[in-house]
Formats: structure tokens, sequence, C-alpha cells
């Protein structure tokens, strides 16, 4: 327990900024953090960051990945001890043992990978180790779930809090973590990347209950790589370069192509891409009919061409991440037909879709993605590890050489090859999930969530990567909760809702209402 | 675009030279220190212990072990274990017996007997593939059910008198040598086995799936499929034990091997391997075999009782579960403590219990408790 942290008397009521009570000097910061250095082993993550959080105001922190954001919360969180810094508490120095102390101090953390007990409920998880007590101290069951619910419907999400978490989408997962830091009694509210797999209609929710938290006087630090969250939230920016501070500021009076020349430490390329020439598309090369499995999807259809970009939008739940699954083989499917290329794949099989040249990026990077104590090496080379064998035994040059040119192409930041790829920060676990396959040199590409958490300027770059591949005829199926991405790579726009495709729209006909009106199923789009 | 990576990192010069594989220089190098030193100490103290006779002796003895600790490397690595295998052994030394009895020539016994063993795995591997069962219980429960049926096949009589020429060429030696004649194949299994683990993609597939089956899955590794053909290689593997401890006490016995899985088991968790899957070397387990078995030759020749040796092999068990664990949890305190100047150890031989299933465990999240 952190027995330092002085109670205030209060706090009194600011207006946007924090700073507007009459004629008293300026509140102290709730939480703020003065030159903080933290390494691990070799590496620098930070080496002298700022920042400073204040009652009412939301403050975002932006960076490359790899730049120590995620280092910084978990300094914030107790979760990580600096090597050298300075924690102070409403302008009182003190110091974190332990996540416990953050807690008791009244700082609530979602991290950037949600982390939950896979055989508790949903119910269980959000109120791990503080259930709502009935008589003689038994766990009241029923306030926990209803209390859940609420929360929950509060959020938007239609999840079910006695179901286990085991199994939930990433996107869920997150929430659930959502569910978890807001429902506790929080002086400052952390989130790392909370949003990096919910689509518009989930931020928006997310968003209206921060605010909420915040006219209750929260100091808010949020962390997004989409610019758009970041304007739409917060009031003030915090860049983060190589770990050390660089700028912070009214969000007002900065703009996003400044942000981003502070981050990179140069002017930015072009940030967006959106696909111009459209070459007439071949043949068709995935097709899916009458695609079911119980419970996730029912009857799904569709056809990719190759040299297409398709997208597959959808809310949170919808069962996209579970047709990509069904479709690669990983998870088995009740009924339907997958054909690549004219070969119809067993169900099941992902060996046999892979050699049909089929590569599915998945949403979980942490539980599908990666083996997070192998080396970056390793997990970049998994699914090759035949084609780089030669009679039958794995060569080590070859790997690495393999390795390395596919996490330079993605500008993956890393130590060491040998380096267990778990060390590496979120958006660069990312990109060897996507170097993974990516060499695989697939004719159909099924990527889900491909950038979630991927820092604005790579983002443009494997928005590129993925052009190039469609304009090198490989047929791509891009899964995306993120609108804009969705709108500037693809040539047609499917939907779906509960687990049923519920429109198929052109090009000219996808924009963000269309889109939006098909995935919440208000009134079918003409 | 860029083609090199942005790295920060000072690298070590020396294992990058190498190429070494980081934990070589962790559990692995210190079971092997260990095991030399052992060697050295005994053949000072323990009198009869440096000498070719009992050198020989050590070998035949140290052989089963050795060859049921091979296909056991590998299920473990790939994050299950098999604790029927002395009972299989045991189950096929009675079948020898009594094929032997019916009178058929020890040619056709001996592949029986193998292919008896990969029957028995591929029963193990049913249940824990496609029914899903933990192997853990599965293995206890065979363990006590091919026991049973090897002493409903042979009660408590015991069939010797197998050919002079067999029992003569599996305890004899090579030439005028003291080296046995059936330290040949057996390096050459460890050689096949060294090189499948660690040479080649069924090895990395294995490593993959101890340490997370759904991203091993994800990455089209048929994990099922594998799984289900380890427990064949070490049924089959065990009925060749099966033989040669038939042959080598020319008795055939319902209670061959009883007990063995202990050794076998602490042999490999000593050499390195996770219990949780996913690391381990099979340098490293020859070691942990050899180290087990001349500390329990060396103590039974100190005239140490049967009953002490196993609390020996009990006690090294504990310890190369829990060493593993201590160090890492210390090294985690420590790394917490450390000053920066002092960069703290990367990477513990061993990892922390790791989470299974598609949600981590909330533990995860900080990495220190
Ligand atoms: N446990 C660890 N062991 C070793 N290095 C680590 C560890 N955690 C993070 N790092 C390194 O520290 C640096 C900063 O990582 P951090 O996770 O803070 O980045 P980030 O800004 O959150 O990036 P992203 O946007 O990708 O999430 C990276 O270079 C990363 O490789
Ligand atoms: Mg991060």
């Amino acid at each position: 327990m952190a027995a330092s942290r002085p109670t205030p008397e209060g706090h009194p009521a600011r207006g946007e900024h924090g700073y507007e009570t009459p004629r008293d000097a300026p509140p102290p910061p709730v939480v703020a953090l003065r030159d903080v250095w933290k390494s691990y082993g070799a590496v620098a993550a930070l080496r002298g960051a700022h920042i400073e959080l204040h009652a009412g105001e939301a403050h975002a922190l932006v960076g490359e990945n790899g730049a120590g954001k995620s280092t910084l919360i978990k300094v914030l969180a107790g979760v990580r001890k600096p090597d050298r810094g300075v924690l102070e508490l409403d302008g009182v120095r003190t110091e974190f043992k332990g996540p416990q102390d953050a807690r008791a101090a009244g700082v609530a953390v979602i991290h950037q990978e949600p982390a939950l007990f896979p055989d508790l409920s949903v119910a269980e998880n959000v109120f791990a180790g503080r259930q709502p007590r009935g008589r003689f101290g038994r766990i009241d069951e029923r306030a926990m779930r209803e209390r859940a619910h609420a929360l929950l419907a509060r959020l938007g999400v239609p999840l079910d809090p006695r179901r286990p978490a085991r199994g939930l989408s990433i996107a869920d997962q997150q929430i659930v973590e959502i569910a978890k830091a807001v429902s506790l009694e929080t002086r400052a509210l952390v989130m790392d990347e909370p949003t990096a797999a919910l689509s518009g209609p989930e931020v928006d929710r997310l968003f209206s209950v921060v605010n909420a938290l915040r006219a209750e006087s929260t100091a808010v630090l949020f962390v997004s790589h989409r610019f758009a969250e970041v304007t739409a939230l917060c009031q003030r920016v915090t860049v983060l370069r190589d770990g050390a501070h660089v700028s912070t500021g009214p969000l007002a009076e900065t703009s996003v192509d400044r942000l981003v020349a502070q981050m990179v430490g140069r002017e930015p390329d072009a940030l967006f891409v959106r696909r111009r020439e459209q070459r007439p598309p071949g043949d068709v090369v995935l097709e899916v009919e009458g695609l079911s499995r119980a419970g996730a999807f029912r009857d799904v259809g569709f056809h990719v061409r190759a040299g297409e970009i398709v997208a597959l939008a959808g809310l949170v739940g919808a069962g996209r991440s579970e047709v990509a699954r069904a479709v690669f083989g990983v998870d088995r499917r009740d009924a339907g037909r997958v054909t690549v290329a004219g070969r119809t794949l067993p169900g099941g099989r992902p060996r046999a879709a892979m050699a049909a040249g089929l590569a599915l990026v998945p949403e979980d990077r942490r539980q599908q993605g990666l083996v997070l104590a192998a080396s970056v090496q390793r997990n970049a080379t998994l699914p090759r590890a035949r084609q780089l064998s030669r009679f039958g035994f794995l060569v080590g040059g070859a790997e690495r050489r393999a390795a390395r040119e596919w996490a330079g192409r993605l500008r993956t930041r890393y130590g060491d090859l040998d380096d267990p790829v778990g060390t590496l920060s979120g958006g660069n676990q990312q990109k060897v999930v996507l170097a993974k396959w990516l060499a695989t040199a697939p004719r159909v590409l099924i990527v889900d969530e491909p950038t979630r958490g991927i820092d604005i300027g790579t983002k443009a770059e494997v928005h590129r990567l993925l052009a190039r591949l469609a304009a090198d005829g490989v047929a791509i199926l891009l899964i995306s909760s993120e609108l804009p991405e969705v709108l500037g790579m693809a040539d047609r726009v499917l939907v779906m809702r509960e687990g049923r495709l519920v429109a198929d729209l052109p090009r000219e006909a996808a924009d963000e209402e269309s889109v939006i009106r098909a995935a919440t199923g208000q009134e079918a789009p003409a | 675009m860029s083609t090199e990576a942005p790295t920060r990192a000072t690298r070590a010069p020396l294992r990058e030279a190498l190429r070494l594989p980081r934990r070589l220089a962790g559990w692995d190098a210190a079971v092997v220190v260990l095991t030399v030193l052992t060697l050295v100490v005994a053949s000072g103290t323990v009198e009869e212990f440096g000498t070719t006779r009992n050198a020989t002796f050590l070998i035949l003895d140290l052989a089963p072990v050795l060859l049921l600790a091979l296909p056991m490397t590998l299920i473990v690595v790939s994050g299950e274990i098999d604790l029927s295998v002395a009972s299989t052994v045991g189950l096929t030394s009675a079948l020898m017996g009594e094929l032997w009895a019916n009178g058929l020539p020890l040619e056709t016994i001996i592949p029986l007997a193998v292919l008896a063993g990969a029957v028995l795995g591929a029963f193990n591997g049913l249940l824990v593939t496609v029914l899903g069962l933990p192997s853990l219980a599965v293995t206890i429960g065979t363990l006590a059910l091919y026991r049973g049926l090897a002493y409903v096949l042979l009660g408590d009589t015991a069939v010797a008198d197998f050919a002079r020429e067999y029992t003569r060429w599996t305890i004899g030696s090579l030439g005028d040598s003291w080296v046995p004649n059936v330290v040949p194949p057996i390096l050459l299994l460890v050689t096949v086995f060294a090189l499948v683990l660690h040479a080649t993609p069924v090895g990395r597939s294995l490593f993959a799936m101890g340490a997370n089956d759904t991203a091993a899955a994800f990455a089209g590794i048929p994990v099922e499929r594998t799984k289900f053909w380890l427990y064949v290689v070490a049924g089959a593997v065990a009925g060749l034990v099966g033989a040669y401890w038939t042959l080598r006490y020319s008795t055939a016995r319902a209670d061959n091997a009883e007990g063995l899985e202990l050794t076998v088991v602490a042999a490999v968790l000593l050499g390195g391997v996770s219990i949780y899957g996913g690391r381990g070397t099979l340098l490293g387990v020859v070691a942990g075999v050899v180290l087990l078995t001349s500390l329990q030759n060396a103590l039974r020749l100190a005239k140490v009782s049967a009953d002490a040796l196993t609390v020996v092999t009990g006690t090294l068990l504990i310890l190369s579960v829990l060493l593993p664990n201590v160090t890492a949890a210390l090294r985690a305190r420590l790394a917490r403590r450390a000053a920066p100047a002092a960069p703290p150890p990367r990477e513990p031989a061993h990892p922390a219990p790791a989470p299974r299933g598609p949600a981590p465990e909330p533990t995860r999240r900080d990495g220190t408790p």
C-alpha cells in the first residue's frame, strides 16, 4: 500500500482545461512523471520522459512503435520500476512498489494487451479481486452479473457476463478490460491503445463513457495511433520519440502533420494511401459458398478476384474473424465450400490451405500470431520452415536472411533476431506477424486487423505493401474495424452483421454512412 | 524502402559470432559441467567406480533410461508427458516371454515387441489427441493399465532361457574393448533424435506447439497429428527397450522396469527441458541421463540402499523443477532492483509457467509478480 498518498480535500470543479479556478495557483497535476529513464537490458526504452495528467483533462500520448509509450504506462501502473525519475501524486513525490500501490492511489490502467483469466466469466473478470459481497462475506454472484451487464450495456457491447473469457475475440477482451477500468473509483484513467480493435460505434460509446468520467474530474491518458480519435477525445498531447520527451501542448495548437513530423523526427511520407489505378480484376481466386458455423455465422458466401482487395466490415462480434478462421481451416466449419483457384479446400486443415496459397494474418497476435517465448527469427520463419530447409534440414543462414529481410521491409524495431518476440513493443510484434505471412508469398491473403497497433508512418507503408501485392495479382480479403482503412483500400466492401453477410458494396457505393448503416442494421442502403 | 532494421541494442559479440543459442549458456551447460564433475569426483572417491568393468555396467544400466528419454524429450518439449513408458516396457517384455514360451523365434518376437509398443503408444496418442484428454491423466491411467496387462500375461512367473546368442550380444562388448555392443546403435538413435529436434521443421514445430499451441495451429502445424505420432514413436522405443531389458537380464517378468518412468522424467527435467513445454535441448537431456544414472551407480557401489536411491531420484526431480523457477523469480526480482549500469540477465533458462489457451493469464501482464 502506498501510505504516502495525501488525500486532497475534494477536487474543486474545474473547467475544460483544468486551469480555470480563479486566483488560486493552478492545482498540481493528479499524476506526474518527471525525467523517467528505463532500460530493458541493453535496450533503452525511456530516456527522460515527462508527462503530467490534470484533473478533468484528456491527455494524448503519441509516438512511433517502440517509442516507449507502453513502458511509460507500465511505470504509471506500478508494473515496472523506472531506473531513474520522479513520480508525483498531487504534487507530492512518491513511489509505486507494485500495481497495488497505483490502484490504491486511484490510477486505473488498461494495458495494451488484454490479460484476462480465461477460465473466469466475463463478470468475474470485470470484478476480479473486488467482487460485490453479500451476506456472510459471500460473493454476490447476482449483483456482480447485473453490474457487469450494466457496464457492458453502457459500452454498447452485447456480451454475456456469464460466458467465460476463454475464446473471446480480441475486441471483446479489450471491452472487458475497459469495463474493468471504468468501473473502478479512478482519479486517473490510463488507456494504452484501448480502441485498436474497436470499430466506430464502440469507440463512440467508449468516448462518451470517458467524457462522463472526465466531467467528474478524472484525469485521462490516451494512447492511440488513430489521430482522428486523438483529436476527438483529447485536449493536450505529448509526443515521445525514442523514449525521450519531444513536446507537450494543447492539441488545438498543433496539426497531425506537425505531430507526425515530431514523432518520426523528419518530414513524413504521404500518410494516407488511397489506391488509384484500377486495373480490371482477374479471375476469381477465392470462392466461399454457404459457409456456416453454429453460433458464429451462417450461410456466408463471397468471392475475391486476383488483384482485388475486398474489405470485410462490421461491428465487433459480427463474426468476421470467425469467417476468416473457418476459411483458413483453423476452425472447423459446419457447412459450406471454400475454393482457392479452383481447388476445393478440405475443412479444418490449415496446411492444405497454405499449400493452395492461402495465408491468414490473425487478429490476436499474442495468442494466435506469435510464439512469444520464441525468437523473432523463429517466429518470422515458422510457416516457412519447410521451404527454408534443405534435404529436410533447417539452414540457419537462410532463415536468418529471410527473417532479416522482412523485418527490414516492415521497419521492425528489435534488439536482436534471437530476442524473444515477446520483448518487442506491440506494434513491432504486429509487424513480425505480418512479415511471417507476407514472406510465404500467398495467392490469397486474408488479413485480420493488419495494422492494429501499428504507427501512422508504418501503417501507410503496410497499405502501400498491400496495394502493391494486389497489383501483382494477389487476392486480398481485408478485415478491418478502421473505416478509413476500409474505404481507402477496398475495391468492394462486404458488411457482416450478427453472423450474416448483409451488404456487398462496390467502391462507388461504399462510404462511411452506407457501411455503418449496413453494419448496425438501420434500414438497408438503397 | 529501407532494408536495415534500426536497432538500438548492442549485441553480445561472442554469442553473435558463435551463433550460440542463448540458453546454451544456461541450465544445459550447468548440467554438463555438473555431470563431468560427478564423474570425476565419483572416480576419485568411490573405489570401484572408475574401472572399465563398471563403465560397461554403467552403460548397460544407462541404456534404457537414455533410450526412453529420447522420445520423452520430444513429448515434453511439445507440452505433453508420457508416464506409461516403463509399463510399456514391462508389457512388451511379458509379451516376449509369452511368445518365446510358445516357441516363436526371436527374429520374429523382437519386431513384434516394437510393433506392440507402437500400438500401445498409439492408444495413448488417440486418447490425448482425438479425445483431447490431458496427457498426464491418460498416461497415469495406462501406466496402471499396461502394467496390469503384463501381470495378466505372466502373473508372478518369469520366462528365462532366451536364445544365448542374443543375450550374449546384448551384454557383450565390441571386440576386446569394454565398450558394449549396444553403444553404436544407441549413439545412432541419439543422433537421429537430436537432428529431428534441433535441425528439422518437425522439431521446430514441437517447440512452437509446446510454447503456444494456438499459434502453432495458426501457422499451419498439424498439432494433434504430430502429437499422435510422438506417442507412437515413444511406444515403439519402449517396445525396443522391452526387448533390450528382457535380453539383458534374460528374463521376461511382469515387473520389469517398474518405476523407471520416474528416472526418465527426472533425467529429462534435470537436462533442462521445461515441464511446461517449448524449451530444452537433447544435449542437456543426455547429460541429465548420465548424471542421474552415474550418481545412482556410484551410490550403489558405495553401498547406499535402494530406498535411499529412490530418495535421491525424487529429490533431483523436485530440484530440477524447482530450481529454474526459483532462479527465474530471483532474477526477475533482481532485475527490478538492478541499477541501470548493470543490465539484468536476460531470459531465464526455464520460463515461469506459461499460460495456455486463448486468453493470457493476468500474471503475464507485467512479468514481474
Ligand atoms: N520486456 C521487455 N524486454 C526487453 N525489451 C523490451 C521489453 N518491453 C519493451 N521493450 C523494448 O522497449 C522499447 C519500448 O517499448 P514500448 O512497448 O514501450 O513501445 P510503445 O511505444 O508502446 O510501442 P507500440 O506503439 O508498438 O506499442 C522497444 O524497443 C521494446 O522492444
Ligand atoms: Mg505499446
